[in-house]
């Protein structure tokens, strides 16, 4: 009973990484019907900003203010110079060029700041605190899943109440539309890309320091299951990523848990297959056509 | 027709790649009044629309809005110029709820108290959306969906207002009403519109000025209650 307590904490935790990494690739999804492979790799370049500030100036809150604000300009530069040029008349195109930018990154990661792990600090103690003689949670896994959900409510909140959220909405549903009523539909693809990718640094930000060290592949297995998280969640639904993320955050705790971490990638496998042979649209996939 | 016209469309040419569709079509339509193009499918109407509004680039000639040349404004500029253009197929978002859609309308707009001001009298003017605020485009009836799309269109307080087939789907009834509805704006409030339609009885029926398109160009433009009451021009053009 301790053991499942412990492990449910740590997958609710971990899962809540899954969560935000995969929000942000439904956020751009949602927003230009592509996946953003290149997610992980622009995830730990925020990442080194992130804790090339911690190491300046001694402040983890500094530094992951830092990586957030790298998001945000990573992700508007990536969308501005790089995805608007892409043809959408072939498919793979957007796929290849992304794969492109996770090379290009992880290259010049490496030349920069080479490619050995870097420890990562942490602002709060990763050791489970004991509850009644239980140790089922640690504080850093209260901040990650507190930190995760305060974004969540945020962004909630910002497509749903305020004038730029309704205006990336309907860019995203009916582009032309919103050209014909004022709307920058250019600028709010800029928006969502920025977002979404400062989602990603607050991800990786939060996921780097527990066990896997600062590298250039650090998020590499994070974005394969982020990615599972998304299509279970269903790719359109924020909802969806959401959930996706805790509960494949669950059952990979449990699966490593139980059966041992030489499992875990096999399970996130028969999860996708199991998901998109029996679900494929997600599990909040709503069967709603769109008749206009 | 001495009223300087709000808008004139001079030699305009535009089509889809190699494939001309709009061929030189010129025509004026004066402030406050309805102009109906009409036409057979495939004669370039929805075209000469998609092109006024800048969707469609023209490969000649040229467009007068108010005295400014369009081909210089980007589409997303044309609301604020006081340019309404309604797509066809009730260009709404289906994903968004009436409340949303209506609020989209106004967004681009400084003046906010102006803006939830015409909000509430397009629910006045189509009570059937006031009682849908909550719902989802795609839940209305085609003719709510319609009510909606010029509603949207209205809360600009637009000058020019280009219409795209507002009586597809629609019952009779409901065609009738809208187009009652152009032209008491025209009336009353100066409003200007370039409507698009098949329905040509009701079209002619609100009409100043009927324009009569076949295979991209204009092949006639006349005073609309001539074509409605002269059965030779009406043969001829319309074949009915």
């Amino acid at each position: 009973m301790d053991r499942f307590l412990f492990l449910t904490f740590d997958g609710l935790s971990t899962g809540a990484v899954y969560a935000a990494f995969a929000l942000a690739l439904v956020l751009i999804w949602r927003a230009a019907r592509l996946v953003n492979f290149a997610q992980g790799a622009m995830a730990v370049a925020t990442a080194y900003v992130g804790y090339a500030v911690v190491s300046a100036t001694g402040s983890y809150w500094l530094g992951l203010g830092a990586a957030v604000l790298a998001g945000l300009a990573l992700g508007a530069l990536v969308e501005r110079v790089l995805m608007r040029f892409v043809g959408h008349a072939n498919p793979l195109g957007d796929v290849i060029v992304a794969l492109g930018l996770v090379l290009l990154i992880q290259a010049v990661l490496g030349m920069v700041f080479g490619s050995e792990y870097r420890p990562a600090t942490v602002p709060f103690d990763t050791d489970a605190l004991s509850v009644g003689g239980i140790a089922a949670v640690s504080p850093y896994d209260l901040w990650v899943f507190g930190a995760v959900m305060v974004v969540v409510v945020l962004l909630a909140l910002l497509f749903t109440r305020t004038p730029i959220g309704l205006r990336m909405r309907a860019s995203a549903f009916a582009p032309e539309v919103s050209r014909l009523l004022g709307v920058n539909v250019g600028r709010m693809l800029t928006v969502g890309w920025a977002l979404a990718a400062a989602v990603g640094a607050l991800a990786g930000m939060l996921v780097i320091p527990t066990g896997l060290g600062l590298h250039p592949h650090a998020m590499d297995m994070v974005f394969v299951v982020a990615f599972t998280a998304a299509v279970v969640g269903g790719l359109d639904s924020p909802a969806g990523a959401v959930v996706g993320g805790l509960l494949v955050g669950l059952i990979l705790s449990y699966v490593t848990g139980y059966l041992g971490p030489d499992t875990t990638p096999l399970a996130v496998l028969v999860l996708l297959l199991t998901v998109l042979l029996v679900r494929p649209g997600g599990l909040f996939s709503s069967v709603k056509a769109r008749h206009v | 027709m001495s009223v300087d016209p709000i808008l004139q469309v001079d030699g305009l040419s535009a089509g889809y790649g190699p494939v001309p569709v709009l061929r030189e079509v010129t025509l004026s339509v004066p402030a406050g009044t309805i102009a109906a193009v009409l036409g057979a499918n495939g004669a370039g109407k929805t075209t000469l629309l998609r092109t006024l509004s800048g969707l469609l680039r023209p490969t000649g000639g040229r467009v007068l809005f108010d005295g400014a040349d369009l081909r210089a404004v980007r589409v997303e500029g044309l609301v604020r110029r006081g340019l309404a253009h309604v797509p066809e197929g009730r260009g709404i978002v289906a994903e968004l709820t009436v409340d949303e859609n209506l609020r989209l309308g106004g967004l681009w707009r400084r003046d906010r108290a102006d803006a939830r001001l015409a909000q509430d009298e397009v629910y006045q003017l189509f009570e059937p959306l006031a009682r849908r605020r909550r719902h989802a485009g795609h839940q209305l009836s085609g003719g709510e969906r319609q009510m909606l799309a010029l509603g949207r269109a209205l809360i600009g307080r637009p000058k020019l207002l280009l219409l795209d087939e507002p009586s597809l789907g629609l019952a009779p009834r409901v065609t009738a009403q809208i187009m009652a509805l152009l032209r008491r704006l025209c009336d009353s409030e100066g409003l200007t519109v370039l409507l698009v339609e098949q329905n040509v009885r009701s079209a002619l029926a609100v009409a100043d000025q009927g324009v009569v398109m076949s295979l991209g160009r204009v092949v006639m433009a006349t005073g609309a209650a001539q074509l409605r009451d002269d059965e030779k021009l009406r043969h001829a053009y319309l074949g009915f």
